[in-house]
């Protein structure tokens, strides 16, 4: 790889952070439901990343490491102030209706509010499997836990979304969210 | 119990299991990728791109520190 500006800083390591960064802020997104806490997570994950970026072997899974380490870093601070989400509605509801999607905003914000009411352990198992692109391999090592563990806690998971979207979904939006599946995309049932 | 991959049609670049519910044709794991998708394709904030600047920047002086010294 081409050294750009020094022989001795790390510039590929630098690279790779970045290139990972829109995906480790999707994640952040995902765990902490708040756009504010999530930067917050992510600023914190790229310092505590720096400093120990000596622990990482560059060409082996950056990705996975950067997860792990914005992980923990959620749940220590969660552990200190507990998991806040209910004010972001409003603002998450304005910044989906300027992203071009399949499904209408009030779907998804429906749909974030259903992820909101699971259990953290499974909420970070269906992201890492269903959206960040993760083996179940690697998301259990992310997550320190067995491969059959992520594997429940994922068909958990969705069995509850399921059950909420199934409630939440009719009646309060059931018009447009018919609409925006027809309009694009496979079927889906 | 989700058993290994059963089902054979095509997942599409999904390289896992496709038989846990949240494969290109499911609800749920397209609303799933529509959130996360949504943030992912935001633009980077400056502020990250400027603190890499400065992590770098702070590295490359203490290098250069070290070699004089």
């Amino acid at each position: 790889m081409a050294n750009d500006k020094t022989t001795n800083g790390p510039p590929s390591f630098k690279r790779e952070l970045l290139a990972t960064l829109p995906s480790l802020r999707a994640f952040a997104f995902s765990l902490s439901g708040r756009h504010d806490k999530a930067d917050d997570l992510v600023q914190d994950t790229i310092m505590k990343a720096w400093a120990k970026q000596e622990s990482f072997e560059l060409g082996t899974n950056i990705k996975a490491w950067l997860f792990t380490i914005l992980r923990n870093e959620f749940y220590s601070q969660m552990r200190k102030r507990g998991r806040e989400v209910q004010d972001s509605d409003g603002l998450f509801t304005e910044r989906m209706a300027v992203h071009p999607s399949q499904f209408g905003h009030m779907d998804l914000a429906d749909f974030k509010k259903a992820l909101d009411q699971l259990p953290d352990d499974q909420r970070e198992a269906v992201i890492l499997i269903g959206a960040s692109g993760f083996s179940y391999e690697e998301a259990a090592e992310i997550c320190t836990c067995a491969v059959g563990t992520m594997k429940s806690r994922v068909s958990r998971a969705r069995a509850r979304l399921q059950d909420l979207l199934q409630v939440s979904g009719e009646g309060d939006y059931g018009p447009d969210a018919i609409s925006t599946q027809v309009t694009s995309g496979p079927p889906v049932s | 119990m989700k058993d290994k991959s059963q089902m054979q049609h095509a997942a599409g670049a999904r390289r896992r299991m496709s038989d846990d519910g949240l494969g290109p044709n499911s609800d749920i794991g397209m609303k799933l990728r529509a959130l996360y998708g949504a943030v992912q394709d935001e633009t980077i904030p400056d502020k990250f791109l400027e603190l890499l600047e400065k992590l770098d920047q702070v590295e490359l002086e203490s290098n250069a520190q070290a070699t004089q010294d």
